[in-house]
């Protein structure tokens, strides 16, 4: 305590300049990084008369552009609720594979442990598109097409290694002491894990959750191959495909308003759980 | 799904079934793999193919087979008039390699301006995201107040979807849009030509560098103030402790995020289709050529494409791995993990 008010004391003019300097950078780093987002919100909010104004604020504010995105002949609503259906079914169904793999990867030794978790995490820097062209034959054939399946089944490619590899790390942070107390008390192994790891990893699940959800989400390659029926659509392809008052006028202002109606409910689980996300996110990085 | 197919428990069958899920990259590991597990937790073999068969059984079904079809797919030509009996065919005909030898000569031009341009934007998004990745993290880093507020927002152009950040940013480079109206020039940005790769670069960089800063901060923060100062008490100033302190340092989380971000710039597609458009020549990339060709009902060369990309991120991914020794699995776990397990996980420890 005492040593570090007297550094301050003892040159206090340049700590000032660092300061100074350090608050400028974080500065730069928020304005770089919420800038282009802010003009999504301010451009949404703008009446499509003056949407090529370049004030800072709309005025007047106008949810005229939210109104034309959910007119119901638009079909977003719609698109929503595929969205919401895909990266649901797909979360769910990936981590209830996962956590099971993940206690496995973590807590039990077996050959080619570490040959399977390479492979399982190799996996999910697959590109996408290797598996996308031999599933849209193999589903154009057996009518997949148009289906939540088309879009589910491919997504398991990239949602399963993700969430595999986030649970093992949270797996590995728990203390193996837990299981082992409750083992000697008498549960087996399997009691342990329901009784003991799944209640205490469930803030880890949880975030792999919200991980997986938001790259299920934010998918686009496979929802726009797998889909040619409009109410089929899941938001992100639905929203590229708005189309305006005539076929050479980009509706700028409605593909904002509905970026901002995507967007929104990843940006509040951003915020309320960005703690545990950057965890989770930074996991595998830094060990 | 498949989870509820579950095979009986043997543990022989768990390594028959998950070894060749990417055959190619079986060698990888292999060489460290000398570690004997015969310990008092044997007894779990049959548990742990109980509860890592249904993911593998998954991701057979949704990787491995699609790879194998996508292969033999390759190998085959369009349906229709056989130039040799002058029937119609219902099947495709067998065409052996003739769809890769047409990628590199008559459809040459346009794989090859698609195979530069997807190593152009992956080896510039990634140079710049790192840089200012790494740049981001020194600043949150330092920055006691207000890092919550940072990591927040830094948080926010990874949530936005791709496509969404696509049709902003093609807004913002609109013609008439507000980067123009900064410049003070009149850049048709979407239009053919470099200004398009820059667009979708800039785009790209946003989106991705604070996920870089992210991890590169998670690497920061567990480097013991210890070093700097001893580093400090030997005479480095400031430039040299970053050289020679925290980039060495750094290394093992640096490289991860790299190779993944590398492995997302090779696959790029959301992108360039939203914020240029399909078929524009100045920033088609792999994907883009596959999945066009895959919508046009041409498969053969679709999965030629596709065969092609994927030899090419594996062979990236390889040269990682072999080259700079970027440890993924990790398997040493967390500092406080590994000084528990410490004789019993340093031949892994060697390799990070």
């Amino acid at each position: 305590m005492t040593a570090s008010t007297l550094t301050i004391t003892r040159r206090p003019a340049r700590r000032r300049r660092h300061n100074g300097l350090l608050y400028a950078g974080v500065a730069a780093v928020v304005i770089y990084c919420l800038a282009p987002f802010y003009w999504m919100l301010v451009s949404s909010l703008r009446r499509s008369s003056d949407i090529f104004d370049t004030s800072l604020l709309p005025s007047p504010v106008s949810f005229e552009n939210y109104t034309r995105v959910f007119d119901p002949a638009q079909g977003f609503g719609r698109a929503l609720l595929n969205s919401l259906v895909v990266a649901g079914v797909t979360t769910v169904a990936a981590l209830l594979l996962a956590t099971f793999t993940a206690y496995a990867m973590a807590r039990l030794e077996f050959r080619f442990k570490r040959l399977i978790l390479t492979l399982i995490i190799a996996t999910s820097m697959f590109p996408v598109v290797s598996i996308v062209v031999p599933l849209l034959k193999l589903f154009t054939d057996i009518g997949w097409i148009n289906t939540y399946q088309s879009m589910i089944v491919p997504s398991m490619s990239f949602a399963l290694p993700l969430a595999v590899w986030n649970l093992t790390t949270f797996f590995r942070q728990m203390p193996d002491e837990l299981e082992h107390a409750a083992m000697v008390d008498g549960c087996t192994r399997g009691q342990a894990f329901r009784k003991i790891i799944i209640p205490l990893a469930a803030p880890g699940i949880f975030t792999t959750a919200i991980i997986t959800f938001i790259a299920a989400w934010n998918e686009f390659l496979i929802a726009l191959s797998m889909t040619n029926r409009p109410e089929m659509q899941t938001a992100p392809v639905a929203i590229s495909k708005f189309t305006g008052a005539t076929t050479w006028e980009t509706p700028f202002g409605s593909q904002m308003a509905a970026g901002v109606v995507v967007t929104i409910p990843l940006v509040i689980m951003v915020l309320l759980f960005q703690r545990r996300i950057v965890a989770g996110l930074t996991a595998g990085a830094a060990k | 799904m498949s989870h509820t197919r579950v095979p009986p428990p043997s543990p022989d069958a768990d390594v028959v079934t998950g070894a060749p899920a990417v055959p190619a990259r079986t060698e990888r590991p292999a060489p460290r793999g000398g570690r004997r597990t015969v310990r008092a937790t044997s007894g779990t073999a049959g548990m742990a193919a109980l509860l890592v068969s249904p993911t593998l059984l998954v991701l057979a079904v949704v990787v491995l087979y699609p790879t194998v079809m996508a292969l033999h797919e390759s190998l085959y030509g369009p349906k229709g008039l056989d130039p040799e009996t002058g029937f119609i065919s219902d099947t495709e005909p067998f065409v052996g390699l003739q769809n890769y030898a047409d990628i590199l000569g008559e459809a040459g031009e346009r794989f090859w301006n698609a195979f530069w341009n997807t190593t152009f934007f992956t080896v510039v998004t990634v140079t710049l995201e790192t840089v200012i990745g790494v740049a981001m993290a020194l600043i949150m880093h330092k920055a006691f107040r207000g890092r919550g507020f940072v990591r927040a927002g830094i948080l926010i152009p990874w949530a936005v979807p791709t496509a969404i950040s696509g049709l902003l940013w093609r807004w913002i480079f609109n013609s008439d849009g507000v980067a123009n109206a900064l410049l003070g020039r009149q850049i048709l940005w979407t239009s053919e030509g470099f200004q398009a790769k820059l667009a979708v670069i800039v785009a790209e960089v946003w989106k991705t560098a604070p996920f870089i800063g992210l991890l590169v901060l998670a690497g920061l923060q567990v480097i013991p103030k210890e070093v700097y100062e001893a580093a400090r008490i030997d005479g480095a100033g400031r430039a040299r402790r970053f050289w020679h302190v925290t980039l060495p340092l750094v290394k093992p989380a640096l490289l991860v995020a790299v190779l993944f971000r590398c492995m997302d710039a090779l696959r790029m597609f959301d992108l360039p289709y939203i914020l240029i458009g399909a078929q524009k020549n100045s920033v088609e990339t792999l994907s883009m050529l596959a999945q066009n060709e895959a919508s046009n009902v041409r498969f053969g060369p679709a999965s030629a494409y596709a065969v092609i990309l994927f030899v090419y991120v594996f062979l990236i991914a390889l040269a990682f791995v072999r080259l700079l020794g970027t440890d993924l699995v990790g398997d040493t776990g967390t500092p406080e993990r590994s000084r528990r397990f410490g004789r019993r996980r340093k031949s892994a420890e060697v390799t990070a």
